[in-house]
C-alpha cells in the first residue's frame, strides 16, 4: 500500500550498493556472528513507507481505497463533524465561563476518528488529552467529557465497559502502561490490541522511547500513534529533534512504521487497521506517524500569536480533513450538500444536548475525596477524613 | 522449618505466590536466567517459564510503567528493581500511574503491584547502590511502603504484599540479605501490612526502627539491659506507610522516652513523621524527655570507604538512651 517514498532514512553513503546488506529491523534478530567477525558491509535499513489514499483536493486514489460501504463512509463523515462540533461548543463554553481549561482538537479530526475507528470493544485505547473525536467513538458521551474538563473527578474513570485508560496529562507517562496492556493481553492469549497516541512533543520523552522498545522485545500487540502537529505548546518540530521523520524512530527500534497523512481519513483509518489486525494476529507493534497540524491553541490557556505566525495556518486550513473528505463524498454522490448541512445542524444539536446533561447531572462531590486512594483507608488516612469531613460541616458544605 | 537467608525467603515467597496464581508474574532486570544480582529470584525462570518470570531490558521507568499496564489488565506483577538508587528513573511511573491510577478512575482499575527493590547500605557497595529513600515514597499518596527485618517477616510480608489490592514499595535491607538464617515455616504464612511489632519489651524507653537497622538496634537493647541496666522496649515498624502510630502511641505512653532510629536522612524522614505522631498524640503528656533521631545525616551516601561513619549504630542508641534516661 505504499504509495511514494520520502527521502531514505539515512543517506546511503556506500559507494558499492551491492556491498550493502538489507535487514528488516524485527523481524529477525540475528544471533551474534559466531566468528565474531565485524561485518564491514554498510546496513540498509529500508525506507519509510507513506501513505496518503484522500489527497487535500479531495481526489481518492481508488487503487488505495479500503473495502468501506457509504454508510460507513458517510458514519465516518459524521464523526469527525461531531467531533468539531464538539471542541467549537467547548471553546465557546470555556470563553464564557462555563468550562476549565481544554486542549482544542480542531483539524486533527482524522487522526482521532481514524486511530478509533478500526477498534473493537475488548480492544484497548490509551489517549493523550487532545483525543476527542476517539474517545466519543470508544464510547465516553460527550457529557462526561465536558465533566471531566470542567474539573469534575466523576467525569475521569472510563465509562462502564469502555476499556481505555484515562487520558494523561504528563506528556508521554500512559505510553508505558499501555505497553504493559499489551504484554498481558498477550500473555493471556487473548486476541486483541491497544492502540496509544502522543504528540511530536511527547516523542522527546524517554518514557515513549523506552514503550517502544519494550513492545518491539515483546511484540506486544500494541499500535502507537504519534499524532506529529508541528507543534509543543510554542516550540515548533524543528526545535524538538533533528530527524523529523518521527516514523523513522521505530524502525530504529524494530517496529513495523509507516507516515501517514494524518489529515486523510482513509490513509488514518487503513493504516490503523492494517496495524491493529497485525498486532492482534501476533505481528508485534506498528509506529504510525500522523502528520497533521495543531490549527488552534494548545489549550484554552495559551495564545499561539506570541510565538507562531498565523500564516503558518492558512496552508492548513487548504488541508483540512473534513473538506477534503467531504468534497469527495460530495463529488462521487454519497453525499449532498443538503445532507453536510443536515449533519452538521444534528452534530451540532447533539452537542448541546450533551451540554444540557452536563449541567444537569454534573455535581462536585466534596465528600468524596478520600474514597478511592486505597482499597480502604489506613487509620492515619481515615482520621484526616473525619477531620476534613467535620470541616466541611462546620463550613456548611454538603 | 528450614534455617533460610532473607534472600531464600523472599525466593520461597515468590515461588509460592508464583505456583498458587497464575496472574502473579515477576519482571525485572537480569531476574530470569541469572536471578537477580542478589539471586532473589533464582531458578524462578526455570520454573514458572520466561513469560511470567520476564528479563526486561534494562528500562527502570519501562519496568514499572509496564507493570502498571498489566496490572490495569488484571494481572499482579511483581517489578524488581535491581537498586533502589535506581528508582529515581521510574519516579514519574511510580507517582503518575502506579500510586495514583486506582484515584484516578474512582477504583475502577486497582493497581495490585509490588515494586521489590534492596535498599541501604553498609555492602562496601558503589555509588548510588546504598540509597534509604523509603521517606520519598511514604510521602506519596496511594502508595504502602513495607520494610522487612528478617527472614521470616520478609517471607510473610512479600505474601500479604502481593496479595494486598493496593500498590506497593517493597523495601529489602540488601546488608541483611544473606546476613544470618532464621528459622522460617515450610508452610505459608502472612503479616498484616501496616501494623508493628513490639520485638522486645521494656518500660524505659521505646526505640523505633526498621529494615537493616534492626540489628544494631538490637543489640543495642541487649548491651542496654546487660551493661546499663536500662529497659528498652523495641518496635519494628514493618510497614513506615502507613505508619502503626497504635503501637508507637502505647509503647510511649508506656516509657516516656523515645529514640527513632534508621538510616534514612533525617529532614522529612519516617523518624520527622514518627515524632510528630507521638507529639501530637495523648502520649505527649507522659513524656519526660526529648524525642531523639537517630538518621543519617542530610547528606548523599558517601563514598564506602567512610559508610561506617555515616550510618548511626548500637553506640549511638547507647548514648541517646542514656541521656534520655537521665533527663530531668
Amino acid at each position: 500500500m505504499s504509495v511514494n517514498y520520502t527521502t531514505p532514512l539515512m543517506p546511503d553513503s556506500s559507494p558499492d550498493k551491492e556491498a550493502s546488506v538489507s535487514r528488516t529491523p524485527g523481524e529477525a534478530t540475528p544471533p551474534p556472528p559466531a566468528s565474531g567477525a565485524f561485518d564491514a558491509r554498510s546496513i540498509d535499513l529500508g525506507r519509510i513507507e507513506c501513505l496518503q489514499i484522500l489527497n487535500e483536493r479531495g481526489e481518492v486514489d481508488e487503487g488505495l481505497r479500503p473495502d468501506m460501504d457509504d454508510d460507513e463512509l458517510r458514519q465516518l463523515h459524521r464523526a469527525m463533524v461531531l467531533s468539531r462540533a464538539f471542541d467549537a461548543r467547548m471553546l465557546a463554553m470555556q470563553r464564557q465561563g462555563q468550562m476549565g481549561t481544554f486542549a482544542p482538537n480542531i483539524g486533527q479530526e482524522a487522526c482521532g476518528v481514524g486511530q478509533a475507528w478500526p477498534l473493537g470493544g475488548k480492544d484497548w485505547f490509551s489517549p493523550s488529552y487532545r483525543s476527542f473525536g476517539a474517545q466519543i467513538i470508544r464510547g465516553w458521551p460527550m457529557d462526561r467529557l465536558m465533566t471531566l474538563w470542567d474539573g469534575y473527578h466523576d467525569g475521569f474513570p472510563p465509562p462502564e465497559g469502555v476499556n481505555d485508560l484515562p487520558f494523561s496529562i504528563v506528556i508521554g507517562s500512559h505510553v508505558l502502561p499501555a505497553v504493559g496492556i499489551g504484554m498481558a493481553m498477550k500473555r493471556a492469549n487473548d486476541p486483541h490490541c491497544v492502540v496509544v497516541n502522543f504528540g511530536d512533543g511527547a516523542f522527546s520523552e524517554g518514557a515513549v522511547i523506552e514503550a517502544i522498545n519494550f513492545a518491539a522485545v515483546e511484540q506486544a500487540p500494541v499500535v502507537f500513534i504519534a499524532e506529529n502537529n508541528g507543534w509543543a505548546i510554542s516550540t515548533p518540530l524543528y526545535k524538538q529533534c533533528k530527524n523529523d521523520v518521527l516514523a523513522s524512530r521505530g524502525i530504529g527500534y524494530g517496529v513495523h512504521s509507516i507516515r501517514v497523512d494524518g489529515n486523510d481519513i482513509l490513509a488514518m483509518t487503513t493504516a490503523t487497521r492494517e496495524a491493529c489486525e497485525r498486532a492482534r494476529n501476533g505481528g508485534g507493534p506498528t509506529l504510525i506517524e500522523a502528520v497533521t497540524f495543531r490549527m488552534s491553541l494548545h489549550t484554552t490557556a495559551d495564545d499561539p500569536t506570541v510565538y507562531r505566525d498565523e500564516a503558518l495556518v492558512d496552508p492548513w486550513k487548504e488541508r483540512c480533513p473534513i473538506r477534503r473528505f467531504e468534497a469527495w463524498l460530495q463529488r462521487t454522490g454519497r453525499l449532498t450538500s443538503g445532507d453536510a448541512d443536515t449533519i452538521r445542524g444534528e452534530c451540532e444539536q447533539e452537542v448541546l444536548d450533551a451540554r444540557e446533561t452536563f449541567r444537569a447531572q454534573a455535581k462536585a462531590k466534596p465528600r468524596e475525596i478520600f474514597d478511592y486512594l486505597y482499597a480502604s483507608n489506613p487509620p492515619e488516612l481515615e482520621a484526616q477524613r473525619m477531620a476534613y469531613l467535620r470541616r466541611l460541616d462546620r463550613k456548611g458544605v454538603s | 522449618m528450614a534455617k533460610r537467608t532473607m534472600v531464600e525467603a523472599l525466593n520461597l515467597a515468590l515461588d509460592e505466590a508464583l505456583a498458587a496464581d497464575e496472574q502473579v508474574c515477576l519482571m525485572g532486570q537480569d531476574i530470569g536466567v541469572n536471578g537477580g544480582v542478589f539471586r532473589v529470584t533464582k531458578g524462578l525462570q526455570a520454573k514458572h517459564g520466561a513469560d511470567r518470570v520476564i528479563d526486561s531490558p534494562l528500562a527502570e521507568c519501562g519496568i514499572i510503567g509496564t507493570a502498571v499496564g498489566m496490572a490495569v489488565y488484571g494481572m499482579k506483577p511483581v517489578a524488581e528493581i535491581q537498586f533502589s538508587g535506581f528508582t529515581m528513573q521510574a519516579f514519574d511511573q511510580i507517582e503518575q500511574n502506579m500510586a495514583r491510577l486506582h484515584n484516578r478512575t474512582q477504583g475502577r482499575f486497582p493497581i495490585r503491584m509490588v515494586l521489590r527493590t534492596p535498599y541501604g547500605g553498609g555492602i562496601r557497595a558503589v555509588e548510588h547502590h546504598s540509597e534509604s529513600r523509603e521517606a520519598y515514597w511514604a510521602h506519596t499518596p496511594g502508595l504502602k511502603v513495607v520494610i522487612p527485618s528478617g527472614p521470616r517477616n520478609a517471607r510473610s510480608l512479600l505474601a500479604a504484599a502481593i496479595a494486598d489490592p493496593d500498590p506497593i514499595i517493597f523495601y529489602e535491607p540488601k546488608s541483611v540479605y544473606r546476613a544470618f538464617r532464621e528459622e522460617v515455616p515450610d508452610a505459608p504464612e502472612s503479616l498484616e501490612i501496616g501494623k508493628a511489632q513490639v520485638v522486645h519489651e521494656g518500660a524505659d524507653v521505646t526505640i523505633v526502627s526498621f529494615g537493616a537497622m534492626m540489628r544494631p538496634a538490637m543489640e543495642a537493647v541487649e548491651d542496654l539491659a546487660e551493661v546499663h541496666g536500662i529497659e528498652a522496649e523495641l518496635i519494628d515498624l514493618l510497614t513506615v506507610s502507613p505508619i502503626d502510630t497504635e503501637t508507637l502511641v502505647a509503647s510511649v505512653t508506656k516509657t516516656g522516652r523515645c529514640i527513632i532510629f534508621h538510616e534514612g536522612h533525617q529532614t522529612c524522614g519516617i523518624g520527622a513523621e514518627v515524632a510528630a505522631r507521638l507529639a501530637e498524640s495523648g502520649a505527649f503528656e507522659y513524656l519526660v524527655a526529648p524525642l531523639r533521631r537517630l538518621t543519617a545525616p542530610d547528606l548523599p551516601y558517601p563514598f564506602f570507604q567512610v559508610e561506617q561513619h555515616f550510618l548511626p549504630d548500637a553506640e549511638d542508641i547507647l548514648a541517646a538512651a542514656k541521656e534520655l534516661v537521665e533527663w530531668t
